[in-house]
């Protein structure tokens, strides 16, 4: 072990359930190695918790290389902690002073009702993706991909957008809890490409919609979810939403649909 | 309505607050020429052709109306989307103004009412209604001279001793008001002007930093030259300072 071991002061959120109140919990756990990882430190102390006949703290993880977007947490304020263009799986410890006190939270929005502990429902992201987040393709019938020439910018941009993986840490760091730079990121890498046009507009305006009917908030254009943004999805994808959803308001107020 | 509709109107109607306080802030700045310029303004401007001082009006009235109708709204529904906050609160990286449009707002919006009941209406100082004066004919870009001189009836308004006895030493906690106003008129634009073009989709990371410190430029320029005007009243150093007449001798206009 390179550097010595850290002791720590975790306030944990706990919940029984999504109509249970919710309150923080203050453990202590010691020697946490500094190269343990975020989410292998809160496995000791599941570990220990369950030693003791306490129940374990819920939280979301999966891949835990930062592919997934299944981890979350709001640690000291910031979701996904403030290591910059990192998940909470890539956070290590040693980003931690020994002897500090760590508040751990689950993501905030209305959206995303705590179902229990740290864990929170994601589900409303669901709902925008299918309102618009695909392609329509007949199956066994698609062209080549390459036959469809594509500028390297674009392709670039395309792929930035793709990036994201849905963790939902923008609406966690946003004071208004909005969703569009995840809404942003989700509609632009298809309607940047030509595979996207056929639907650019339609999508546009149905993505928005369930982005709203989700009830999420409303962009103040503040930045906040760039910056918690583990893969750092820019604040362009939203200028390119609000601006394909004008035009597509405006079309279809001139094709006499309202 | 959708959440991209309403940041449209906070653009749109935001833009033409700008483009209004650009144009008022300048057309202010004459206070430091001779009175015949400031004097020969207003009254240009109380007789515009067509109706279209009220035409203005209304255009500004709906802007400021739809402004703060949709940002009520924006803020009801941001409130409603995040119930419950952070025990630890503290933005990553989020600027004060960008944090505080709803109350550099709201306080504007005091002020805009404060205002107009000052200079535009005068309820608050109804003697400033008695204050004439002739023109000089000095020269002025407005022409308004040699209209009234053929007429023989030269008196108008003297908007230039009006706003400096309102902003006198006597009145200082009116001036301090108005220099906290256009404070917090510089917060709200330090972050609004660029953000319009966020709103409207027109701005990507290359023009972002751009129109971030185009809107501080713009922001502080505002500020300095609005600001200038009470506190060079405050201070009674108005380059033409002599001419302010007294409230006390004011002359009644030659014809009623
Ligand atoms: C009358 C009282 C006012 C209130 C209550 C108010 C409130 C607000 C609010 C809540 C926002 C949205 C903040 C955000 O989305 O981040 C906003 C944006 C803005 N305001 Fe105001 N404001 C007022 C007056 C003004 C004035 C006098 C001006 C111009 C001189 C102005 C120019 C702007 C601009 C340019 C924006 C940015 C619009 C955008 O983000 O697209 N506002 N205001
Ligand atoms: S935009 Fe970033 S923060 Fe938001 S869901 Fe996608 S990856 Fe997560
Ligand atoms: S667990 Fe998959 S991204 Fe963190």
């Amino acid at each position: 072990m390179s550097e010595k071991s850290l002791n720590l002061n975790l306030r944990v959120w706990r919940q029984k359930n999504a109509d249970a109140p919710g309150k923080f919990v203050t453990y202590k756990l010691d020697n946490i190695s500094p190269d343990s990882s975020f989410l292998e430190m809160l496995d000791l102390l599941n570990e220990q918790l369950i030693d003791s006949g306490e129940e374990p703290v819920a939280f979301d993880h999966d891949c835990r290389e930062g592919i997934c977007g299944s981890c979350s947490l709001t640690i000291n304020g910031i979701p996904h902690g403030k290591g910059r263009m990192m998940t909470t799986c890539q956070l290590h410890m040693r980003s931690f002073e020994n002897g500090e006190t760590i508040t751990i939270e689950p993501f905030r929005a209305q959206p995303f009702p705590v179902i229990r502990d740290l864990v929170v429902n994601r589900e409303p992201f669901d709902k925008i993706m299918q309102a618009g987040g695909f392609i329509d393709q007949r199956i066994g019938s698609a062209q080549d991909a390459n036959a469809l020439p594509i500028s390297k910018e674009t392709a670039d941009k395309a792929m930035d957008a793709a990036a994201c993986i849905g963790c939902g840490a923008c609406v966690a760091a946003c004071p208004n809890a909005s969703a569009m730079l995840f809404t942003g990121a989700k509609m632009s890498q298809l309607n940047l490409l030509p595979q996207g046009q056929p639907e650019r507009y339609k999508r546009a305006i149905n993505m928005v919609d369930a982005m709203d009917a989700n009830g999420f908030g409303n962009c103040t254009n503040i930045g906040e979810c760039e910056a918690a943004c583990p893969k750092g999805i820019s604040l362009d994808f939203i200028a390119m939403m609000n601006r394909d959803y004008a035009v597509a308001k405006v079309k279809r107020f001139f094709s006499g649909a309202a | 309505m959708t959440s991209l509709g309403k940041k449209y109107i906070m653009a749109v109607s935001g833009l033409i607050l700008v483009g209004f306080v650009i144009g008022h802030m300048a057309g202010n700045l004459q206070m430091f020429l001779h009175p015949d310029w400031i004097n020969a303004y207003a009254y240009k401007l109380q007789n515009l052709p067509y109706g279209l001082l009220w035409i203005v009006r209304l255009v500004l009235l709906a802007a400021v109306v739809a402004h703060i109708v949709t940002a009520m709204l924006l803020v009801i529904e941001n409130r409603r989307a995040r119930p419950q906050g952070y025990s630890v609160d503290k933005p990553i990286q989020a600027t004060f103004a960008s944090r505080t449009m709803r109350y550099s707002g709201v306080i504007l919006l005091a002020f805009i009412v404060f205002h107009i009941l000052h200079f535009t209406t005068q309820h608050v100082h109804p003697e400033f209604r008695d204050l004439y004066r002739p023109l000089e004919g000095v020269g002025t870009i407005h022409g308004a001279y040699d209209l009234l001189e053929a007429t023989g009836k030269n008196h108008v308004h003297d908007v230039y001793s009006m706003v400096a006895i309102g902003f006198s030493a006597q009145y200082w906690y009116i001036s301090l008001f108005y220099v906290i106003a256009m404070g917090l008129l510089f917060l709200h634009l330090s972050h609004g002007i660029s953000s319009m073009f966020q709103s409207v989709g027109l701005r990507n990371h290359t023009w972002r930093i751009r129109l971030d410190r185009a809107a501080l430029v713009i922001a502080i320029a505002l500020f300095v030259g609005f600001a200038s005007i009470p506190v060079a009243g405050l201070l009674g150093i108005l380059p033409y300072q002599d001419m302010v007449q007294g409230v006390h001798h004011m002359h009644p206009p030659t014809t009623p």
